[in-house]
């Protein structure tokens, strides 16, 4: 397993394999194509009848899904591009993640929405977004983000199998062909796995929560800045931490969260009590997104005692299909370089 | 059953949820129920005539109006009661209230259209699971207006889904007629899908009840969907006191269409009093065992797993 993509994709296979509740349903996922991102390749020829492609229907096939979640099958669900998530909204919204709350406890949604997000290939408007913070505090949603930092696959079939609530399971485009991290031949850094306690999966032998990843430059002699990201971002972020080491003695510690909500990120506090720096990057748009509750968070636990805190995000337009267009919209290597040097300057 | 057991069955299951629901409109005003509320009054022998002939482990999804589906299914109705007065004892706690049940095999939901798919993946993991159980959703001449409609007929008859799509088309939706909602008809829609599809214009139970017996068995045995479009009359308001139209003409309606009064007329005098003071007594009873249950005590009991 090399890449983020045959990660999911093993697991999607070993989960089919392991267990025949488990279907897989989504537009043009049958091989030879094998999906738009090719996540689903060779899964329909080994599992015909388990591997269903589905006409243009994102809220139909979400809600038949989602009726076989509460009659004890366990669906997965691939919408095509994440922009697309707008069309399953009153499905997600008005009825999966209603059901268990409303019926009172009494049935569960065992559906895992798959989604991929992001930009940065020129795909424009309507197939770029990063579009997750819309569903992002909806209660009741459980929202993961993989990362190569850690194991995507292991996060998938724990969704799967582990998590009784709806998850939406967001993987960024770049993401996909990004190299699995592997400490032993990063010898520029060191990576730590927490997980904590308080969650809500069931307790079996396999249990695994999710983990949140806390990157650091490996022997860094302090901590000046306390990233927080997930996602594709993080890899991107991996690179500036590298840059503003060598470049500028910059250390930065990079928290990854794996969970986006229910919000769950006490390392951030952890950190910041060593940095006393905060910046937030995301490639959702800025206004009202996931780094404004991540910012809100740390300033209620820990007032007044913070030098700095920033985030840095997509601008608030519609993403252009240019390139030249795209790359001044969305946060890159070189911003974050640029707005952690700034930030220090100025702190 | 002989045929008189199944005209007094029948006739005492429709005045059983013609009594519950005007228990309902009687006492909202003195403030007993929270919300709102949509009566099922003048529509009973549709839920009655189909829900007859479910088996122990078939699916019933219903939607805003579904007090008479929920009874007609057998559920009970001091916890119906409790739920819209929001208690603990309610069928769903009182988290749901009146659009939102659960109970058994039976669902509702007060979103228009969103049911038709869930109802039918419902149907398909039955199907995989082979357990035999099929779906019956209820939709309205007003759900037609939503595309998610649309793509379920589409999937359901792709894929095969074992269920009845049971239309009461009770020509209004809220308050707007159906001639400014719905463009051709509504049994076309099903058969431009490869539905098949029985159109009735009726409001007599026995009519329904062997029509709605042979669509059910034919979604039974050939694993398909199937449409049951019933036109038929809510005598009431959409909710309470949201009504305009025309006084003369709904009493001329309730004077011809009026389930009870046509069910009646099968069943002996003698019978029917005695079914009358059987049911006024039932809903009396659970009236008020629901009216006496007590209240929440500590709204965050057992919330500790919900929602974060």
């Amino acid at each position: 397993m090399n890449t983020v993509l045959e990660s999911l994709n093993r697991a999607l296979l070993n989960a089919l394999k392991t267990d025949e509740r488990v279907l897989l349903m989504g537009e043009d996922i049958l091989d030879p194509y094998g999906g738009s991102f090719k996540v689903s390749k060779g899964l329909s020829t080994k599992f015909p009848k388990r591997v269903l492609t589905t006409p243009i229907s994102e809220a139909g096939f979400t809600g038949l899904a989602a009726g076989m979640a509460m009659r004890g099958l366990l669906p997965v669900v691939e919408i095509m591009f994440g922009d697309f998530v707008t069309l399953i909204a009153d499905q997600l919204i008005n009825h999966i993640v209603k059901f268990p709350w409303m019926y009172n406890q009494k049935v569960t949604v065992p559906i895992v929405i798959r989604a991929p997000m992001g930009g940065r290939r020129g795909y424009g408007p309507t197939h770029s977004q990063t579009l997750e913070k819309l569903y992002l505090g909806v209660p009741g949603l459980v929202v993961l983000a993989p990362t190569a930092l850690g194991n995507p696959g292991r996060l998938l079939e724990v969704a799967i199998f582990q998590e009784k609530r709806p998850v939406l399971f967001v993987e960024n485009k770049l993401l996909y062909l990004s190299k699995l991290f592997d400490i032993n031949s990063s010898p520029d850094y060191s990576l730590e796995q927490i997980v904590l306690k308080r969650d809500h999966l069931e307790k079996t032998e396999n249990y695994y929560p999710y983990p949140i990843y806390v990157l650091k430059i490996a022997d860094a002699p302090k901590c000046d800045l306390t990233l927080v990201t997930y996602g594709y971002m993080a890899e991107v972020a991996r690179n500036a931490m590298l840059r503003l080491a060598y470049e500028s003695e910059i250390f930065v510690e990079m928290i990854v969260p794996t969970i986006l909500a229910p919000y769950q990120c006490a390392p951030v506090i952890r950190s910041l009590d060593k940095s006393k720096r905060l910046l937030v990057v995301e490639e959702g748009t800025l206004t009202l997104g996931w780094g404004a509750e991540v910012i809100t968070r740390v300033v209620e636990q820990l007032p007044n005692r913070l030098r700095a805190i920033h985030r840095l995000a997509s601008k608030d337009f519609p993403i252009p299909a240019s390139g030249y267009l795209e790359r001044e919209f969305l946060p890159n290597e070189e911003d974050i370089v640029a707005k952690v040097r700034k930030i220090m300057k100025e702190s | 059953m002989t045929i008189t057991e199944t005209n007094e069955t029948l006739y005492s299951m429709i005045y059983r949820i013609r009594k519950f629901e005007e228990t309902v409109l009687e006492n909202f005003p003195k403030g007993v129920f929270w919300g709102t509320t949509h009566t099922y009054i003048g529509q009973e022998a549709n839920a009655v005539g189909v829900l007859s002939h479910l088996q122990e482990d078939d699916i019933v999804f219903s939607n805003h109006r579904s007090h008479g589906h929920f009874i007609a299914y057998g559920g009970d109705m001091s916890t119906l009661f409790a739920e819209l007065m929001g208690k603990p004892s309610g069928v769903c706690g009182g988290r749901g209230g009146s659009q939102h049940l659960h109970w058994k095999n039976f669902y509702s939901n007060g979103i228009q259209g969103g049911i038709a798919p869930i109802a039918t993946g419902m149907a398909l993991a039955e199907k995989y699971k082979n357990t035999g159980a099929i779906a019956i959703a209820f939709l309205g001449d007003g759900t037609f207006g939503e595309g998610i409609v649309y793509e379920t007929l589409n999937l359901a008859s792709l894929w095969k889904a074992p269920i009845l799509f049971v239309v009461e088309n009770n020509h209004i939706a809220q308050t707007t007629p159906e001639n400014l909602t719905i463009a051709g008809k509504i049994r076309d829609r099903f058969s431009s899908f490869g539905v098949s599809v029985v159109e009735m214009d009726t409001s007599d139970v026995l009519d329904i009840y062997q029509q709605a017996g042979k669509s059910i068995n034919e979604v039974r045995e050939n694993k398909m969907p199937y449409g049951l479009v019933l036109n038929t009359y809510r005598f009431g308001p959409h909710s309470k006191g949201d009504d305009t139209r025309n006084p003369q003409v709904l009493k001329q309606i309730i004077k011809t269409r009026d389930p009870l009064r046509i069910q009646a007329e099968r069943v002996s005098v003698g019978v029917r009093e005695n079914i009358t003071k059987k049911m006024d007594d039932e809903v009396l009873t659970a009236y008020k065992e629901a009216l006496e249950a007590p209240l929440f005590e500590d709204i965050y009991e057992n919330s500790s797993d919900d929602v974060t």
